[in-house]
């Protein structure tokens, strides 16, 4: 079928060479779909195995041992302790983290030049952040529980898991904080602001969607921490609420890890339908967080 | 810069009998030269507000301006012009000390502000720059309303105290505002357009009553027409207010400056006299080519 | 005006009362915010330290570190890390082997052959797969991964190592696709643009020319996401199972040394006793690891800048 022209020559070579690139398109294609075929795969999962198990009394009723209690017509029996647990583990973090994120970003990006001072903390934040999070756990247990005596308490936890994504907040508040334009600090300045009023009227005002987006899914990734808490003492068998900073308390991810566990194969079920009251806040968190970027994205 | 130096250096100069090529000032200066060695022109005003002696601004290892000397009168217009990187927006900063913002800047030499060397331990920035307004290059409004972006100085000066209203309006008045915006005071600063933002940051520099007005290049984002009425709006400042103004713009020096000084590459105040002066007959060879358009 | 006199009174002193004071006491808060990231790191290797010296002083450091049996709380009692070591090098190395070349291949793909709009979905909606909890992962090997491999190996325990490292290797896979996406496409233009111009056909443009270019940025996510493969916890703990043990049957059981942690972290011991002393040891060996890996991710990443420079 070849006809001669100029540029035939080698072109048998090309040919071949096209067939390799189809080829490799079609493995680094595949290799793209294994990522998404899993996710599917695992909400799937999740979704099969927890069918007809989340139920108003599973959000509503303490746990139990008897897994009939869990089914629709038992007598009702659920994630509730560890559902509320959850939701004061992470309100108590997230002041914690705002406040101690924000201020370090704040610090790093408004107040230090750049120092070697400086580099060290940032340098220091960027190697926390890759600091297995059983590793935290270690900490919270030998400093809050033990060395300062708050015993296996919500403040305990909520404490370690605000090490924990400390790291994250402050280096997603820096970005925000240095995406203000320095044209709106300047004209603060050239009024005779002072430092914490450009601060306070300008730069944090502009930042605040960033860091709220940022924070949020730290937070979201907070809440389906177990690793941490387990160490620092989260409970797995309570059947009341948490009622104070220094009472004990349960979380979700500890709930699940136990049902999941469990012996008896129809706690799998359980754990799934756990997983899915998880998942849910994990996504309504997300929402929340994109809603804040595209509500205030431009400038506006 | 060879030849053509030859008429500067018989032209007398007023500063003593020598007369020197601007070649040899220049060496000279490079030089780390003495503390006498000013430029050309009239350095000496009647009535300084603000007197630069022998300062230099560095920027890490880079030295940005060379023993400047210059003096700049009380309620006039005093432009500052020069090719870019010249230093004259450096100056212009470094006169209400916005430089110690940038980490790696230093000062040396003296700049007074009524006498008072502003860089003296005793002066806290923030209180100068209450006295020394400024106008940024490109409009810069806060994302907030128009009346909060012209009562924002008063509110961080703590002269929010009598009526802001009226404060407010009289500022826009000024800013030859207030007539376009006046129904639409808590309507966002972002909606106006470039050159009514740029007269907003005007009406916010001086609403808190600052004595002089720094404007950096203000009308260098504006098309013709915004320029012209920031233009106007400035010769109504001088009135009222001492108006230091960098323009890259020799036309609009001409124009609105009473006295002009020439800034050359490499951070050197060349000459510095009335602005007719500077234009119709400078003393400095380097400054006739540049304002001829010969060089820069 | 004022005065000459007035003013230059007005511009010394503070700015206002008390202003000089306030600002100075805001920045101390905030500089002690920061601080608090210090002491993070200080306060973990204190505590690990301390807790190890406890335990070293009843165990030798050459057991430790030599012995091939691990059993903190049977007796007779023995220390040798090693098969929780091996534990956490068969997840590790297994989990890699999955997403290296399945994170490479679609790190390549979005940057070099999808479409924009395409990459827009994708790469976002592969990082769900690392937002998902970690317990998920474990819950997702117990009832789905492992009966699928019990399937074709229908002798496989229901704690298995192979089940740990798929769903490790999965959850990684967004590590390493982004990370090396984000290198991929900053290699600039021009060079794809030179090989073109070769002659080069895309597929050599893409393997030939921006991997290598890439490679920094690459082995930097790589690095990343074994380290955080090391550090993985509540997926191992479920999927692995309890079982120290040096096999190389991906079958069996095994435990890593963060399953090591979260199994004296559920059971009663009692402070002080050597059980709880063991904790620190084994956490401070992982932190060690995670520690020399971050690193050396840095730096690879810091000379990577260098080059673009």
């Amino acid at each position: 079928m070849s006809t001669e022209t100029p540029f035939s020559e080698g072109t048998d070579d090309i040919e071949r060479k096209r067939k390799i690139g189809q080829a490799f398109v079609a493995v680094c294609f595949a290799s793209t779909l294994v990522g998404i075929v899993a996710l599917v795969a695992l909400i799937a999962d999740v979704i099969y195995e927890s069918w007809g198990w989340v139920t108003w009394e599973f959000l509503t009723y303490p746990p139990s041992q008897v897994v009939e209690n869990f089914l629709p017509d038992g007598r009702g029996a659920g994630i509730y302790p560890a559902l509320v647990g959850s939701i004061f583990l992470i309100a108590l973090t997230a002041v914690f983290t705002i406040f101690l994120g924000v201020g370090a970003a704040i610090y790093l990006e408004e107040y230090a030049a750049e120092s070697r001072l400086k580099s060290f903390i940032e340098a220091n934040i960027a190697n926390l952040a890759g600091v297995p999070s059983i590793v935290y756990g270690l900490l919270g247990l030998a400093i809050f529980v033990r060395a300062i005596q708050l015993g296996t308490s919500l403040i305990a936890g909520a404490l370690t898991l605000t090490l924990l994504i400390l790291p994250i907040v402050i280096v997603s508040s820096q970005e925000a904080l240095r995406a203000v334009p320095d044209s709106q600090r300047q004209a603060a300045y050239g009024v005779g602001a002072t430092q914490w009023q450009v601060i306070r009227d300008v730069v944090l005002p502009r930042a605040l969607p960033g860091i709220m987006t940022g924070t949020i899914l730290s937070l979201s990734r907070a809440i389906g921490e177990t690793a941490p808490i387990l160490m620092v003492g989260a409970a797995t068998s309570l059947f009341v609420a948490p009622d104070g900073l220094t009472s004990p308390f349960s979380a979700m991810p500890m709930m699940i890890f136990e049902w999941a566990g469990h012996p008896e194969p129809e706690f799998q079920h359980v754990a799934a339908a756990g997983i899915v009251v998880l998942l849910t806040i994990l996504l309504l968190m997300n929402a929340v967080a994109i809603l804040i970027r595209n509500r205030y994205d431009p400038r506006s | 810069m060879t030849a053509n130096n030859e008429p500067a250096e018989m032209t007398p100069n007023r500063r003593g009998p020598e007369s020197v090529s601007t070649s040899e000032i220049d060496e000279r200066r490079s030089a780390s030269a003495a503390a006498d060695d000013g430029p050309l022109g009239s350095p000496r005003v009647s009535s300084p507000v603000i007197e630069s002696r022998d300062l230099d601004v560095f920027y890490g290892d880079t030295q940005a301006l060379h023993g400047i000397e210059m003096e700049v009168p009380e309620r006039q217009v005093t432009a500052l012009i020069g090719p870019s990187g010249c230093g004259k927006s450096t100056f212009l900063r470094s006169i209400n000390r916005m430089n110690d913002l940038i980490d790696v800047a230093r000062v040396e030499g003296d700049l007074y502000f009524h006498g008072k060397n502003v860089y003296d331990d005793d002066v806290d920035p923030v209180a100068l720059r209450r006295k020394i307004g400024m106008v940024f290059q490109k409009p810069n409004p806060f994302p907030k309303s128009i009346y909060d972006n012209v009562a924002y100085g008063l509110r961080v000066q703590g002269k929010d105290d009598g009526d802001v209203d009226e404060k407010v309006r009289t500022a826009l008045e000024q800013a030859a505002l207030l007539d376009e915006v006046e129904d639409q005071l808590d309507e966002s600063g972002l909606d106006l357009s470039g050159g009514q933002q740029q007269r907003l940051c005007i009406a916010r520099a001086i609403a808190p009553d600052p004595e002089v007005v720094l404007m950096d290049e203000p009308a260098s984002a504006l098309d013709p027409v915004a320029t012209s009425k920031i233009e106007d709006l400035i010769d109504d400042l001088a009135e009222e207010y001492t108006v230091v103004i960098v323009t890259h713009s020799m036309q609009q020096a001409a124009r609105i400056s009473d006295k002009t000084a020439v800034f050359l590459t490499g951070g050197h105040l060349v000459e510095f006299d009335d602005t007719e002066k500077i234009f119709e007959n400078p003393e400095s060879q380097q400054v006739e080519d540049y304002i001829t358009g010969k060089f820069g | 005006m004022s005065s000459a006199d007035e003013t230059a009174v007005a511009i010394t002193g503070e700015s206002g009362p008390m202003n000089g004071l306030k600002e100075t006491a805001i920045r101390s808060v905030f500089f002690s915010c920061a601080l608090v990231t210090v002491l993070t790191t200080l306060g973990i290797i204190l505590v690990l330290v301390q807790g190890s010296i406890g335990f070293f002083q009843e165990v030798s450091i050459v057991e430790y570190v030599t012995g091939t049996d691990w059993s903190p709380v049977i007796r007779p009692r023995s220390f040798g890390v090693l098969p929780l070591i091996w534990g956490t090098l068969i997840i590790t190395v297994g989990s890699a082997l999955i997403a290296i070349p399945v994170g490479t291949a679609t790190a390549i793909y979005l940057s070099e052959y999808a479409d924009p709009q395409v990459r827009k979905v994708i790469k976002p909606t592969l990082e769900i797969l690392a937002g998902i909890p970690t317990i998920v992962y474990g819950f997702f090997a117990l009832s789905f991964i492992t009966p699928i491999i019990q399937r074709f190996f229908p002798e496989t325990g229901t704690f298995n190592a192979a089940a740990g490292a798929i769903v490790v290797g999965i959850m990684i896979i967004p590590m390493v696709s982004s990370l090396s996406e984000d290198a991929m496409s900053s290699v600039p233009d021009d060079l794809r643009n030179a090989a073109y111009g070769l002659g080069a056909t895309k597929f050599e443009v893409s393997t030939s020319v921006v991997f290598p270019a890439s490679l920094s940025g690459v082995i930097a996510s790589y690095i990343l996401a074994l380290s955080r493969a090391i550090g993985e916890t509540m997926a191992v703990t479920l999927a692995a199972g309890m079982h120290p043990q040096i096999t190389g049957n991906l079958l069996e059981p095994i435990q890593t040394m963060t399953a090591y942690m979260v199994q004296i972290g559920i059971s009663d011991v009692s402070v002080g006793s050597i059980g709880y002393q063991s904790l620190f040891a084994v956490g401070l060996t992982l932190f060690a690891m995670t520690l020399a890996m971050n690193l050396f991710s840095l730096w690879i990443k810091s000379r990577y800048r260098e080059e673009y420079q």
